[in-house]
């Protein structure tokens, strides 16, 4: 994935300093609150949602289940309109792909759609190497560009940003990309939203190479779609020359009719509207109207393995409508850069560590960045069972096992760091096996309940530098009923000889 | 009726009195108690924390110890969420891997007969009035695997609204998780934290005495929170709620006392 994310540390310590900072805190809060009620609205509104999100969940599943085929009818149908197609196995060679036909057209500067497929990759580092300028023309990831920042939300990249913060950003580093910031910028919407429109009205009005992504890309007529709020994307995809969308192949679905859930599902989940303001579709070229050429590069990344892995394949449904960032009680307070990739939150605690493989520190840290709440299954649109594929990915840092690399299958060790928690893990498994050996630890742990310590050492510091220690009570509920009721039968379910103080 | 106490480790360990009350509060309903001997942990912080193989062993311990009930309650929510919603996901796993039913078959005897208490009380006993009397503020706090791994609804409120004498404060933001999510409170420490500390803030703009869980894992964690802070609200099982009544406490369940005996406040 993007370069930009690598020698990021783990999970848990980047979100202690990012849990430390209030005024992230607070923008987060602030902005995940907002959403998160507006789309409880939005959803409330329609009785049939639950059909919905079943309907997209099924039409997901039947088409990765089948997306070999898929893709094939979408290629023929995308060079039968007039496009080209490109297949990228990883994203080095997405990117050279889009460096070399950006490098065909003779351009230096190419206007982009917001695109995560883009992030993923690390496209604008790339093509900045081969000395080319990416403008993004998203207002957030144009806030982002600017100062010189990571998205931290995949729907709203500058979610950590306050206003004051931005207008300090326009005021200091527009002039360099383009078109200043007019002087004495206040830090009202208006005002900041008509700064960046200038801003960018150049750059749309000269670029003559459009990047993208797409939200959906319809197998069976080859169509492309984008759905945005701002009418940005809708500029980038129709006034450039040249037209190079870069997608994920999991965003493919069958038909228009398939679409139609999409569109109703998506807006709904994650800007809380109704209806998305701007639908841009497009197929191939069409003469006198658009981009002359088109180029769609489809890309792999460790799609295909994801989709070898029953349990986590789910994760492919995702639609990136980010509602279930926005009702993550981690994510609200750790914030996006914590996760160490453009895929934050939830969502991206599944989806990292199963693009990118489990081995590196931060991807083997993700599955255990959750509390398994469940926030995120109940609001996601397309029923991704996030908790159960994060305990599933828990299982393969622990113990290891099969996992499809590139293709090939192959078996992985457990993670390094967890022996000692494992011996841990077994050691309470086997004694909880062992009543017996239970009662007698318990009743050690009865009778010296008053030399416990207070604060833990080791683990158990985590626990006890915020938290009192609950005390180990004087008599276990298993010796209270032995005294009071009689004995059980140690290997079963009697009810004989209740006998005891009623 | 004649029902199987699922106690659970954490309550047979750190929180004897919940597993009392439960007792006391049942057997007042005229619900005949067992508390099978060779019944153990259900397995969840093996499970959530990756431990799958772990965990089988005490699948077999949790069918081979109630086998002979028709019901099995316990008065953990989350617990009961483990048997009902991730034995059958282990059972699928073991015969997947090529290793017979024999799990699948036990996590199956398991999920029908498995209910958490408020469940119990108000699906098959239909009980919302169980003739307790508390006389404090109480606040709820809704636990992640009651609210939507069990889909407990409103069941809690609907008991804790017939207690006499018991003033049910609204918990701002109620649904949101608590930060404790078993081993996350140890391996995320500062988010966890964080959220405890929210959910504290919370529980104290209520102004009530006491906050009440279905869980006292949940408990544990927010219980410690407030500790720490020195506070005085003090967290309680609703089954020691339940199980109150005017002429004082049964079976020697002093519902909500502090002393240390009771984890939280030392």
């Amino acid at each position: 994935m993007s370069g930009t994310s690598l020698g990021m540390p783990a999970f848990p310590r980047a979100a202690a300093v990012s849990t430390g900072d209030s005024r992230l805190r607070a923008n987060l809060t602030h902005a995940t609150h907002t959403i998160r009620d507006k789309r409880a609205r939005a959803v409330a509104e329609l009785d049939d949602w639950a059909q919905l999100r079943a309907a997209g969940a099924a039409v997901k599943d039947r088409t990765l289940r089948h997306l070999d085929h898929y893709l094939e009818r979408l290629e023929e149908s995308v060079v039968a309109a007039g496009g080209r197609v490109h297949w990228a196995a990883d994203a080095e060679e997405a990117n050279r792909i889009v460096t070399r036909l950006v490098r065909e057209t003779g351009e230096r500067e190419v206007v982009k759609v917001k695109s995560m497929a883009t992030q993923e990759i690390g496209l604008n580092e790339a093509l900045a190497e081969a000395g080319i300028r990416a403008y993004e023309t998203d207002l957030a990831e144009l806030i982002v560009q600017l100062g010189d920042d990571l998205p931290s939300h995949i729907l709203v990249p500058a979610i950590h940003r306050n206003r004051s913060e931005i207008r300090d950003i326009f005021l200091r580093e527009m002039g360099s990309w383009g078109r200043p910031a007019p002087e004495g910028l206040s830090d009202s919407p208006a005002e900041l939203a008509e700064a960046a429109r200038l801003h960018l009205r150049e750059k749309f009005l000269t670029a003559k190479v459009g990047i993208s992504g797409a939200n959906f890309m319809v197998a069976e007529s080859g169509t492309l779609v984008v759905v945005e709020s701002e009418g940005n994307g809708r500029m980038c995809l129709t006034l450039p020359e040249t037209l190079i969308s870069v997608v994920g192949i999991e965003k493919t679905v069958p038909t228009w009719q398939d679409l139609e859930i999409f569109l109703q599902l998506l807006p709904r989940s994650s800007t809380a509207e109704r209806m998305n303001p701007y639908t841009t579709t497009w197929t191939g070229t069409t003469d006198g109207d658009g981009p002359r050429t088109f180029h769609l590069v489809l890309l792999d990344n460790g799609r295909t393995d994801t989709l070898a892995d029953t349990v986590g394949r789910q994760a492919l449904r995702c639609i990136r409508c980010s509602a279930c960032l926005n009702v993550c009680p981690v994510y609200e307070r750790a914030g996006g850069h914590a996760y160490g990739s453009p895929y934050p939150g939830p969502i991206g605690a599944i989806l990292t560590p199963q693009l990118r493989g489990i081995e590196g520190s931060l991807e083997a840290s993700l599955p255990y960045a959750s509390s398994l709440c469940g926030a995120c299954y109940e609001v996601c649109p397309v029923a991704i069972d996030i908790p159960e594929v994060l305990v599933h990915l828990r299982e393969r840092v622990v113990e290891g096992g099969p996992v499809t690399r590139r293709g090939t299958r192959t078996v992985l060790k457990p993670a390094r760091g967890h022996a000692a928690e494992r011996a841990a893990m077994r050691a309470a498994a086997w004694a909880f096996d062992h009543p017996g050996a239970l009662r007698g630890g318990m009743r050690l742990a009865s009778r010296t309940r008053r030399l416990h310590p207070r604060r833990l050492p080791g683990p158990g510091r985590a626990w006890s530098d915020s938290r009192e220690l609950p005390a180990v009570a004087a008599e276990s509920f298993r010796d209270w009923w032995r005294r009071t009721r009689g004995e059980q039968r140690p290997d079963g379910a009697s009810g004989e000889g209740r006998g005891g103080v009623r | 009726m004649r029902v199987a106490l699922f106690v659970t480790c954490i309550n047979d360990t750190l929180y004897p009195r919940t597993g009392q009350a439960v007792v006391t509060l049942l057997e007042r309903l005229g619900v005949e108690v067992d508390f099978p001997g060779a019944q153990s942990c259900c397995g969840q912080p093996q499970f959530n924390t990756g431990y799958r193989h772990a965990t089988e062993p005490l699948v077999h311990r949790f069918d081979r110890a109630f086998r002979d009930y028709a019901y099995v309650v316990t008065p953990s929510g989350s617990c009961a969420a483990m048997v009902r919603d991730n034995y059958p996901r282990i059972g699928a796993k073991a015969a997947a891997e090529g290793r017979g039913r024999e799990l699948a078959d036990a996590a199956a005897r398991a999920v029908p007969k498995t209910y958490e208490l408020t469940e119990f009380l108000v699906d098959v006993l239909k009980v919302t009035d169980v003739g307790a009397y508390y006389p404090h503020t109480v606040t709820y706090h809704p636990t992640c695997h009651g609210l939507r791994m069990l889909g407990l609804g409103d069941r809690p409120r609907r008991l804790l609204e017939h207690v006499r004498g018991l003033e049910l404060r609204e918990l701002p933001g109620a649904e949101e998780c608590c930060g404790f999510g078993g081993t996350f409170a140890v391996k995320n420490p500062a988010v966890s934290a964080a959220m405890g500390a929210d959910k504290v803030r919370a529980v104290a703009r209520t102004g009530a005495s006491a906050v009440c869980t279905v869980d006292n894992s949940c408990l544990m964690h927010i219980g410690g929170t407030l500790a720490r802070q020195g506070s005085r609200v003090r967290p309680v099982h609703i089954a020691e709620i339940l199980a109150a009544t005017e002429d004082g406490a049964e079976g020697g369940a002093v519902p909500g006392a502090v002393d240390g005996a009771e984890g939280g406040a030392r």
